[in-house]
């Protein structure tokens, strides 16, 4: 050992161990074996198939964990549905007084916690006792908090029921956290199964639970591997998937998922942008790109992976980049003084590995710091990659490593540009000391947090996910809990009678259109009316149908009342792209949109007798009038509305103000049920324009003809060219096709129930947001039903940007 | 460059611990682009600078050893109206023999001489002062220019450097004109601390900046900046007076600014925090700094110094406590 005057002349650091003992004691504690954590007590797995888990950083084991089989996975969501009923009845307050408890519990234990995080995990004890554990007890409190405020702040939701979750092995216990916080805050019962790399917190923390008195089955953790994961996945009694990972596996579960009537919430990969602009603070951003990619070994799905930096700076930061890297400190995670530890596992080496090799391959210029790697575990060093261009593999690919690749831009526009050029949206940093340009930039980019002058912060009071690919669902603030309650009303769908709303449903409608191939048959008449042509309407145009066919619509009597166009995939290929042509009416003001629909609203009410006859006469419905007149009602609802769904400013823990900002999705198809032919279209599609979306809808399928009769008000009321799109024809066709266009952002769909699974297996392309009934039926004459938060909600998702204050 | 590399291989002798074997900062012409053109984020600067004392620590003998460097970088001050010859002399007698020797050997680090970098006193207390430290090799620092506030009339502060230097302080700690940095005048500050430097003559100059009255940290910045241009030899947080003094955004904010000056002008500007830094811990925090963002160059008394008065107490408790294990207490260590 170095003498103190060696160390008084080379002033070096030496080791600053965190003692390893009291987590290693608490494995030994129960024997090195870990069996699941059902209904409050260790349960062996059903067929005696244990795994080992180790620690990355020198490859020991720690432990052995049991692998979860369908069995087992099975009586632990019988275990949390036994429970679910009693604990959604204790009311508010008293899951409150849970909460509290659990919080207060990982403060009591948090070192035991952090120590053991980074035992199993590889990553600082610094991060995991200073940012991860810290936050684990902060999510508990502030839903503790929401547990308190349900009844009145989510008045008319109801819990979900039995949730099953399946979190990654990057942030165990913060994962976890964002996961049963807000599931058992609003009622939940919750199914949990860590990663096979990182079981051990999870298991600790449900023996916290315990301690703290909650209640059998409302938190139960299976481990197990992939086959643990679909068992969950799949189980017919899990009413909400909530799954942190990859693309690639959030893909797998929204197809398996598809029409199971499960609510999915998804957080996935990212490739997020980190914007430097030529008047930042260069040294702090210097410090920033430390956090953004050098934090948890850059296995961080919002890491700042992509540095952009304008041209004038480029080398600059290059240089102090550089100089940085060279004192980051890496080795044993368990070292006080170390800023990076070890790589989860071999497998995940060896493809950051590769990844790096490909990038060198593809021409980019590499660079690590010269001090050498540990040896003796999972480690990799900080890696720099200049002169990458957006076409090279590493710039798309989500290396989920110490590997930033950093590219330059020319003008703001070209930053936004470049930015998005991602199929992933998770998050996005941007460095600029003007407040201009920060929040010019902020709304532009494609990313559901936004951190300006600032990365990977994060607090329970802001909600944090993905658009586009990185996935959807909030995890944190108000919109985070949406993801853990549905409208009471829909209590009803539940209970077994599904299946009988169901057919139910069929058995009242009648198919009043036929294939176009059948001829009109001849009926004598004297003077006849002026024919009139039905066309599909696309782009503020009234277009003939490109399959050049017809489908014939007949009325209440089945006499033939007209022909509306059997629209295909071209006509939806170029609705939706007139769709996206019309942005002007996203970045437009609210107040604008309201106006044009006050002014859709005062139309239809100037041809009220008009479309109540064509109601009568399709429908034979005599509450025609009513419907019209509660159309006209919605449309001045959705107008109402418009510049009304604020956003808000959440109470984060640090000086900042972290705006939450409901941005439109972009492009929305809309499927229409059967029934309410006028007011279903105009509830469904008002609200969706009302916030910015565009939208390309299909009409009723049974009575087309209002919806063609309403592109008459539509182009007497300012609407712009390519807001609203309506292409009729068979809904579950025209649906798939919508759900399968990689350019549509979101998917509503209120028809049948093959077309709903249809809808939701094929968005998994490019991961829309989905929004269907399952084929239940849905009283669109309720106000509850048929308007208010549950659509406005569905129209937008939330942004979160985070700016810091102070000169 | 080459010529002081010698320092990071200089072994603790006497001589070579001396400041003039730093090449002094000769300043540059003020370049007016280069002070707007700075930006200072103060969110992400207090991010960092809360991470420093948690992203490092010395433990045991690294600390031990860290900590009899800190004392080797103490400015030992005394600044107080009842300044008497009877105290300044008692705090030299400190400065000459800060770690009782017995402490040193029970450490196993009798080879080092522990001294502070040197002693910091008002105008009055030089003669005193150097008298005191007479074949120490300890050199004597003087407040001058109208400390703390720095407003009476020129010509008087630039006598006041004069006098101090003509006394023997081989190290004159300026104040600057606040009201240079809050208007914006940077060719007054500019100039009025030229003028200082030459009154220096060869004692080696240290701009205060007073850093809790400039208002924002990039004005911090710039001054810290304009300063160097004008030949500072060391930039300087506080007088100790002001409301708040050494901080750590504020030194993370100075010692970049410092680097960027050695990046794009080649010379090395030492740093000195003072005000406020008061236990062993807090010391170690701030060499951490100094090590991360400027490198083990500046963990020598030619770059870097605290101006302390009760930081020694402290550090001489703990490193009693290493070598017992038994916490200490301050009355078992002589006073200053």
């Amino acid at each position: 050992m170095a003498s103190i005057p060696q160390i008084f002349e080379s002033m070096e650091y030496g080791p600053a161990p965190e003692a390893a003992s009291p987590a290693l004691a608490w494995i030994a504690e129960h024997g090195g074996r870990f069996g699941h954590f059902i209904g409050n007590a260790g349960v062996d797995p059903s067929d005696g198939a244990w795994f080992d888990t180790s620690n990355p950083a020198n490859g020991k084991v720690l432990a052995a964990v049991a692998q979860g089989s369908a069995a087992d996975v099975d009586r632990a969501v019988r275990a949390a549905r036994a429970a679910q009923k009693a604990w959604a009845a204790i009311g508010g307050h008293a899951r409150a007084r849970h909460l509290y408890a659990i919080a207060r519990q990982v403060q009591k234990h948090a070192r035991l916690l952090a120590v053991l995080e980074s035992l199993d995990n590889g990553k600082p004890i610094r991060e995991s006792r200073d940012i991860d554990v810290p936050l684990v007890a902060r999510h508990f409190y502030h839903h503790a908090g929401w547990a308190q405020l349900m009844e009145t702040e989510l008045a008319g939701s109801a819990p979900v029921g039995v949730v099953g979750q399946i979190i990654p092995w990057n942030f165990p216990l913060l994962m976890l956290a964002w996961k049963i916080a807000p599931a058992i805050a609003m009622g939940n019962t919750v199914v949990i199964k860590p990663a096979e790399f990182t079981p051990l917190t999870a298991l600790l923390f449900a023996e916290l639970c315990r301690n703290a008195g909650l209640p059998d089955g409302v938190v139960n953790v299976v481990t197990g591997d992939g086959r643990t994961g679909e068992a969950i996945v799949t189980h017919p009694d899990v009413d909400k998937i909530a799954f942190t990972g990859s693309t690639e596996v959030g893909r797998i579960i929204r197809v398996a998922t598809a029409g199971s009537g499960k609510k999915l919430s998804l957080e996935l990969g990212g490739k997020s942008p980190f914007i430097v602009f030529e008047d930042a603070d260069l040294d702090s951003v210097v410090e920033g790109v430390v956090d953004a990619i050098w934090f948890n070994q850059g296995q961080v799905c919002c890491a700042g992976s992509r540095i952009l930096a304008q041209e004038g700076i480029a080398e600059r930061l290059t240089a102090r980049l550089r100089a940085r890297m060279e004192t980051l400190r890496m080795g044993d995670p368990l070292d006080k003084a170390v800023d990076i530890g070890a790589i989860i596992a071999p497998v995940q080496l060896e493809k950051i590995s590769a990844l790096v090799k490909q990038g060198e391959e593809e021409g980019a210029t590499v660079w690590q710091p010269s001090w050498s790697c540990p040896t003796d575990g999972c480690f990799y060093p900080p890696t720099l990659f200049t002169g990458v261009s957006p076409s090279a593999t590493i710039a798309q690919v989500e290396i989920f490593g110490p590997v930033v690749v950093m590219m330059t831009f020319r003008t703001p526009a070209e930053a936004v540009e470049l930015a998005n050029n991602t199929r992933y949206g998770l998050a996005a940093s941007v460095w600029t000391e003007s407040v201009n340009l920060a929040l010019d930039v902020a709304p532009k980019l494609a990313a559901g947090t936004v951190w300006i002058n600032c990365t990977n912060v994060f607090d329970a009071a802001s909600g944090f996910g993905g658009y586009r690919e990185s996935g959807f669902g909030r995890e944190g603030g108000r919109e985070g809990l949406r993801e853990y309650v549905k409208p009471r009303w829909m209590e009803r769908w539940k209970d077994g009678k599904m299946e009988a709303v169901r057919r139910g449903k069929r058995d009242r409608g009648s198919a009043r259109t036929r294939a176009g191939s059948d001829l009109p048959s001849f009926q004598p008449s004297t003077v006849p009316p002026i024919d009139r042509t039905a066309k599909l309407y696309i782009g503020g145009k009234q277009s003939r149908p490109d399959s050049g066919y017809s489908i014939i619509v007949h009325d209440a009597s089945g006499a033939i009342a007209g022909e509306v166009g059997k629209g295909n995939r071209k006509d939806i290929r170029n609705a939706v792209e007139a769709a996206q042509k019309a942005t002007a009416w996203t970045r437009g003001t609210a107040h604008a949109r309201a106006q044009v629909l006050y002014f859709i609203g005062e139309n239809l009410a100037a041809r009220a007798d008009e479309f109540r006859r064509r109601l009568r006469q399709l429908t034979g419905d005599r509450s025609a009038a009513r419907e019209v007149d509660r159309a006209i009602e919605r449309v001045f609802g959705a107008a109402a509305w418009a510049d009304k769904w604020d956003g808000a400013v959440h109470h984060t823990t640090f000086r900042n103000v972290t705006l939450a900002m409901p941005e439109a999705l972009g492009v929305i198809g809309v499927v229409c049920p059967a029934d309410a032919p006028l007011l279903a279209f105009v509830s469904a599609v008002m609200p969706a324009v009302a916030l910015g979306n565009r939208v390309v809808a299909i009409p009723s399928a049974d009575v087309p003809l209002l919806a063609t009769d309403f592109y008459q008000v539509l182009e007497t009321s300012d609407v712009p060219a390519g807001v609203i799109n309506i292409v009729t024809g068979d809904p579950d066709e025209l649906g798939a096709v919508l759900a399968a266009h990689d350019d549509v952002d979101g998917m509503w769909h209120f028809g049948s129930a093959a077309g709903a699974a249809e809808v939701e297996r094929l968005s998994a392309g490019n991961m829309k947001r989905t929004w269907v009934d399952y084929g239940m039926p849905r009283d669109w004459h309720d106000d509850e039903q048929g308007a208010g938060r549950e659509f406005l909600e569905h129209a937008t998702q939330v942004k979160n940007i985070w700016v810091p204050y102070g000169e | 460059m080459a010529q002081v590399s010698r320092d990071a291989r200089s072994a603790g002798s006497g001589s070579e611990l001396d400041p003039r074997f730093i090449p002094r900062n000769p300043g540059i012409p003020l370049e007016l682009d280069w002070v707007r053109d700075v930006r200072v984020n103060r969110s992400a600067v207090e991010r960092r600078a809360a991470t420093l004392g948690t992203r490092r620590t010395v433990k045991k003998e690294w600390q031990a050893a860290w900590l009899l460097r800190a004392i080797t970088l103490m400015d030992l001050t005394t600044l107080s109206g009842d300044d008497t010859p009877g105290r300044v002399r008692r705090l030299c007698a400190k400065a000459r023999q800060p770690v009782q020797p017995e402490l040193l050997a029970q450490l196993g680090a009798a080879s080092l001489r522990i001294r502070t970098a040197a002693v910091c006193v008002y105008h009055a207390m030089v003669p005193t002062a150097v008298e005191a430290l007479a074949g120490s090799g300890i050199p004597v620092a003087a407040v001058s220019t109208g400390f703390p506030a720095g407003l009476s009339p020129f010509r008087q502060r630039l006598a006041e450097i004069g006098e101090s230097v003509q006394a023997g302080a081989e190290e004159i700690d300026v104040v600057i004109t606040r009201s240079h940095v809050l208007t914006g005048d940077w060719q007054a500050l500019y100039d009025e601390v030229r003028a200082f430097r030459e009154a220096c003559g060869d004692a080696h100059i240290k701009t205060i900046l007073a850093t809790g009255e400039l208002g924002t940290l990039r004005n911090v910045a710039r001054a810290s900046l304009v300063c160097m241009m004008a030949g500072a030899d060391f930039i300087k947080t506080s007088t100790g007076k002001e409301g708040v003094n050494a901080v750590l955004p504020v030194g993370l904010v100075m010692v970049r600014a410092i680097r960027e000056y050695l990046e794009r002008r080649g010379h090395l500007v030492g740093f000195k925090p003072a005000g406020g830094i008061r236990t062993a811990r807090d010391s170690l925090v701030w060499l951490s700094l100094m090590k991360e963002e400027l490198g083990d160059r500046w963990l020598r008394p030619e770059l870097f110094r605290f101006g302390a008065s009760a930081l020694l107490t402290d550090i001489e408790r703990q490193l009693e406590y290493f070598a017992t294990g038994r916490y200490s207490a301050d009355y078992r260590h002589p006073m200053g």
